[in-house]
């Protein structure tokens, strides 16, 4: 690993190698166009949801008066409208929003240890890091209780999709509207919800490096700035989400 | 050897936090003031995309990166915006399928 890197010594031709006209090392570059193929699979799942959306009708009508129908696509903040421990008081988007809040703190404290590895300071390094997992791990708790709250729907109100009784949503039935709008929110939230997995999993791979001393020895904590960048996609990509799942 | 690894500020880094919490609760605010449609949809879309901007640009660091790099990640992104503008198009043209 700290061979990976070298420049031109003085003398030597640019085309004689080690020359990087990027001036990045080989992880964080490919970690960089990794991101950018990865921009594209979620743009490929939002963007379909955009077609799909489009196609259907909206509701038209006062916001107040809205029912849950397959005949219309449904109003986001009609259907994300619960909070834990408040219990059948609608609250809309108050929930995405404290999530969102809490991936942009998890976001700032992964900066915060990658200027922390910087400065070789260890001890801040292992503090940020544990934040930013804390961060990722509520988030993660966060959706596991908004999945459960959609999948099992509300207990009451108006639950009935053509003519039959049925509460929440799966892959075959949906109480808030076309069936597609289920599938989407399972995939589209899903996958990102598993990119933020992946992450806690390679925070936690990097804190536990820190920790035993790795990149002490190795001079340099590149590799914190490297995951720190897939961190921050996750974060980015749910910038996305937020606004186009929940909000247009 | 190590590369140029630029120095981050912290006090820049709370601003931006700051902005980004900023830019979140206006959108909160138009979710909730502004009636449905295209006006509402192009604000979120602007909104976002500054979000994006500063996510990227600071936390990522991309906007201190060498140029050859910062449009290497930029110009691609263009093949996104075709197609959201071909298929949102395709779809309102379509008829409504279950």
């Amino acid at each position: 690993m700290a061979h990976s890197t070298a420049t031109a010594a003085h003398g030597q031709s640019v085309w004689d190698g080690g020359v990087s006209p990027m001036g990045a090392s080989y992880g964080k570059l490919m970690m960089w166009f990794f991101l950018l193929s990865d921009a594209f699979t979620f743009s490929g799942l939002l963007i379909t949801y955009g077609l799909v959306r489009s196609s259907h009708p909206a509701f038209e009508g006062l916001v107040d008066s809205f029912k849950f129908s397959t005949e219309y696509w449904p109003i986001p903040e009609k259907v994300f409208d619960a909070i834990p421990f408040y219990h059948g008081i609608p609250l809309p988007l108050v929930f995405v929003g404290i999530m969102t809040f809490i991936l942009i703190m998890s976001s700032v404290t992964m900066v915060l240890a990658v200027e922390a590895g910087h400065r070789m300071d260890r001890k801040a390094v292992e503090k940020w890091m544990l934040w930013t997992i804390l961060g990722g791990l509520t988030f993660l708790g966060c959706q596991a209780w908004e999945w459960n709250h959609f999948i099992h729907g509300a207990l009451s109100g108006d639950a009935v999709a053509e003519g039959t009784q049925f509460f929440g949503a799966n892959l075959r039935q949906n109480q808030y509207g076309p069936q597609v709008f289920a599938d989407f929110f399972f995939f589209i939230t899903g996958f990102h919800g598993f990119h933020v997995f992946s992450g806690v999993m390679l925070n936690f791979l990097i804190y536990y490096n820190t920790v035993t001393g790795v990149y002490q020895r190795r001079g340099h904590y590149e590799m914190i700035e490297k995951v720190g960048l897939y961190w921050h996609f996750v974060d980015l990509v749910w910038v996305f989400v937020f606004t186009f799942f929940y909000f247009v | 050897m190590r590369y140029f690894l630029p120095i981050r500020k912290k006090k820049k880094l709370w601003t931006v936090a700051g902005i980004l919490g900023a830019v979140t609760g206006v959108e909160f605010i138009i979710a909730f003031t502004m009636d449905h449609g295209t006006a509402k949809t192009a604000l979120f879309v602007i909104l976002t995309i500054v979000k994006a901007g500063y996510i990227v640009g600071e936390f990522m660091h991309l906007k201190y990166e060498v140029k050859v790099l910062f449009w290497a990640i930029l110009v691609p992104i263009l093949f996104i915006v075709w197609m959201l503008v071909a298929f949102v198009y395709e779809g309102m043209k379509m008829p409504v399928f279950n």
